[in-house]
């Protein structure tokens, strides 16, 4: 095992964010089988040193398959995987410089808190003292110093996550691997942790990749991610690139709220594209995306917060009209279906900036309205 | 709405009384002063008195207890092998056969594993000299033979139902497969590891049918023992054997669960504290 991990004191971990030119692991051409299933098909993806790269899909769909083909509890049917330039295969879980944060935290339920942080740090060759002394860091650094002769059972669950956390990281990986951190974390204790894991991220400089199924954790977490359905990565980027720059209609439709209309392409210009809608009974501009080509047929894409809804016909050049269909109120927005003529729903974020109550609303139920939206806004889909 | 419950408690006392009344009879005749068995002729200690000078039983007593011993730790040890094969190492070649074998003599007649046993043994000895003959040895081979299937199925539904990551998060630290093995899978099945091991040793304890066929001369274990005595008529210092059998037994049934019921009261009451301090 590289000595890199080993013995040194935490403040000499690598300084975070300073993402250097090479990728720090490098996943090449993966694919994982059981049998006839292929959970995972051909993946290659390149993750930066000292990043949270989060892995985003539904279930089955091969992340977390992924993830233990870093941890070395599966092996790849095809392909390589390289950490820091090392090719991991062949190389087995315990002998990697990498930990995994489990779903279920997989404290042992015999050792107290301070012997689980500690576990790990028996293999390396330390003085008594200093693994002491590391265990006390740790127990430091996610704020359970007064817990550390508890067992597992008598902490609660958000405790429980720490130490598991603490654990991983006692032996400095140099890749640290989280399996739906947050799962099992109820609404409050997630959005205080959420900060929590960014922020001891950012005073470790690990690697971090996170698996997860929910989208909003992966937008808060994350630098960059990778979506995934069927085993394949479908877009690796930020998370703004992945909201507002989706290239398929599944990464659009996976992320957020999104109504999809048939466009023909009429024309492309520069920046630009005018296509035809028909559902809106007009054509509109939006932002010409590679690989358009004129009269093909395409997906226009529209997020329901970039819509403006107004009574009178806007002076906005994308502007179509339809019927209330439906609305909620939602206190700091509303949430309106419009239904267009030939029966398309469209669904369209308000927000409530002013204190009006029921009558200042914009619309109610069978008023006509009109719909705008900037070219920018409008995301068309070739895929 | 009154009818229910009498009918429940009806049915309850049958059931109980259908097992505990003949045992309970058995105690109080084993404090008849009278030689019969069956026709009371006032209180009396003096058959356990008997009981202990008498050196066939004791002996008996003394080499019942010692295989039980061995056996049951022998068998405790192939049974958790083969337990931990069977939950941990989900696809491997003969995994059904294996299973299939391990739990089959939970459903083979008594007689049918004795007399296969037997056979084994003398065919044994035929080719290779050894057991040279039946006795301490052979029993002690037909007892790792018949409590192996209970010690087997005991770690192996503790294991399905362990949490596999554990072991996983160990490796994952650095642990070596042995080194998971004896600082995380055998600590967390070490309550199944000694059920099991009391579970064979009773087994081996009370054994009648499949000990008198591994048997040979001058080994005589005592259920054989008590066997063989009531067949020429139940006398008052078996019923004194019988009563103290039972009432070791009830102690440490008493003591155990005792003992485990305060463990679950403290664990749950350590996590409700937990859960009220911090929430």
């Amino acid at each position: 095992m590289d000595s890199g991990i080993k013995g040194a004191p935490l403040a000499a971990a690598t300084a975070s964010g300073a993402a250097g030119g090479a990728p720090f692991i490098r996943i090449e051409d993966v694919s994982k089988s059981f049998g006839s299933f292929q959970a995972v098909r051909n993946v290659s993806l390149q993750i930066t040193k000292g990043e949270i790269f989060a892995l985003l899909g539904g279930s089955g769909c091969g992340k977390t398959t992924l993830l233990r083909m870093l941890a070395g509890f599966e092996t790849p049917t095809s392909g390589r995987i390289f950490i820091d330039g090392q090719d991991m295969t062949g190389i087995p879980a315990y002998e990697r410089p990498v930990n995994m944060m489990f779903q279920s935290y997989a404290l042992f339920p015999h050792m107290s808190v301070e012997k689980n942080i500690g576990y790990g740090l028996k293999h390396d060759r330390m003085t008594d003292a200093q693994r002491k002394d590391r265990v006390r860091e740790m127990l430091d650094l996610v704020q359970l110093t007064p817990f550390a002769h508890r067992k597992p059972h008598q902490i609660s669950g958000g405790q429980r996550q720490r130490v598991a956390l603490a654990r991983a990281l006692a032996r400095q990986p140099k890749l640290l691997l989280l399996d739906e951190p947050l799962a099992a974390l109820d609404k409050k204790l997630r959005e205080h942790t959420q900060f929590e894991l960014t922020n001891i991220q950012h005073k470790t400089g690990v690697t971090f990749v996170v698996v997860t199924h929910d989208q909003e954790e992966a937008m808060i977490l994350s630098d960059r991610m990778a979506v995934m359905d069927k085993g394949r990565v479908m877009q690796v980027g930020s998370p703004t690139d992945i909201y507002e720059f989706p290239d398929s209609r599944f990464v659009a439709g996976f992320i957020g709220s999104i109504t999809f209309f048939e466009a023909r392409v009429r024309s492309v210009s520069g920046a630009t594209a005018l296509v035809e809608v028909p559902a809106m009974q007009t054509c509109v501009t939006a932002r010409a995306v590679p690989g358009l080509a004129e009269g093909a047929l395409v997906t226009l894409a529209l997020r329901p917060e970039k819509i403006t809804l107004s009574r009178a016909r806007p002076e906005a050049a994308n502007a179509f009209s339809g019927v209330v269909h439906d609305l909620g109120y939602f206190g700091k927005d509303s949430l309106y279906k419009i239904a267009l003529p030939d029966g398309t729903t469209v669904s369209v974020n308000s927000v409530n900036a002013r204190r009006s109550g029921e009558s200042g609303r914009v619309a109610v139920w069978e008023d006509a309205v009109w719909l705008s939206f900037e070219p920018d806004a409008a995301i068309l889909l070739t895929a | 709405m009154n009818r229910r419950p009498t009918f429940l408690l009806t049915v309850l006392c049958f059931g109980f009384a259908f097992l505990y009344v003949p045992i309970v009879s058995m105690m109080v005749f084993s404090f008849n002063s009278s030689r019969l068995a069956t026709i009371w002729g006032g209180f009396s200690t003096k058959w356990y008195g008997k009981l202990l000078e008498n050196d066939q039983i004791l002996a008996a007593a003394k080499l019942s207890v010692e295989i039980a011993l061995i056996s049951a730790t022998l068998s405790t040890i192939l049974g958790t092998m083969a337990g931990i094969a069977l939950a941990r190492f989900r696809r491997f070649r003969g995994r059904m056969m294996l299973s299939g074998m391990v739990t089959s003599p939970l459903i083979m007649p008594d007689v049918i594993t004795g007399i296969s046993l037997l056979i084994f043994f003398i065919m044994l000895k035929e080719y290779t000299g050894w057991p040279a003959q039946r006795g301490f040895t052979t029993v002690t081979l037909a007892h790792i033979s018949i409590s192996l299937t209970y010690v087997t199925t005991v770690i192996q539904s503790r294991l399905s139902q362990a949490d596999l990551s554990i072991e996983e998060a160990a490796m994952d630290l650095g642990s070596r497969p042995w080194q998971v093995m004896k600082d995380i899978t055998l600590p967390i099945i070490a309550p199944a590891i000694l059920s099991g091991w009391l579970l064979a040793f009773t087994i081996s304890l009370d054994d009648v049918v499949v000990t008198s066929f591994a048997t040979g001369p001058g080994t005589t274990t005592l259920p054989i023992l008590i066997w063989s005595k009531v067949k020429l008529g139940v006398t008052p210092d078996i019923n004194a054997l019988a009563t103290i059998i039972v009432a070791v037994v009830a102690v440490a049934v008493l003591v155990t669960g005792i003992a485990v019921n305060r463990a679950e009261r403290r664990r749950d009451r350590d996590a409700r504290l937990a859960y009220q301090a911090n929430e």
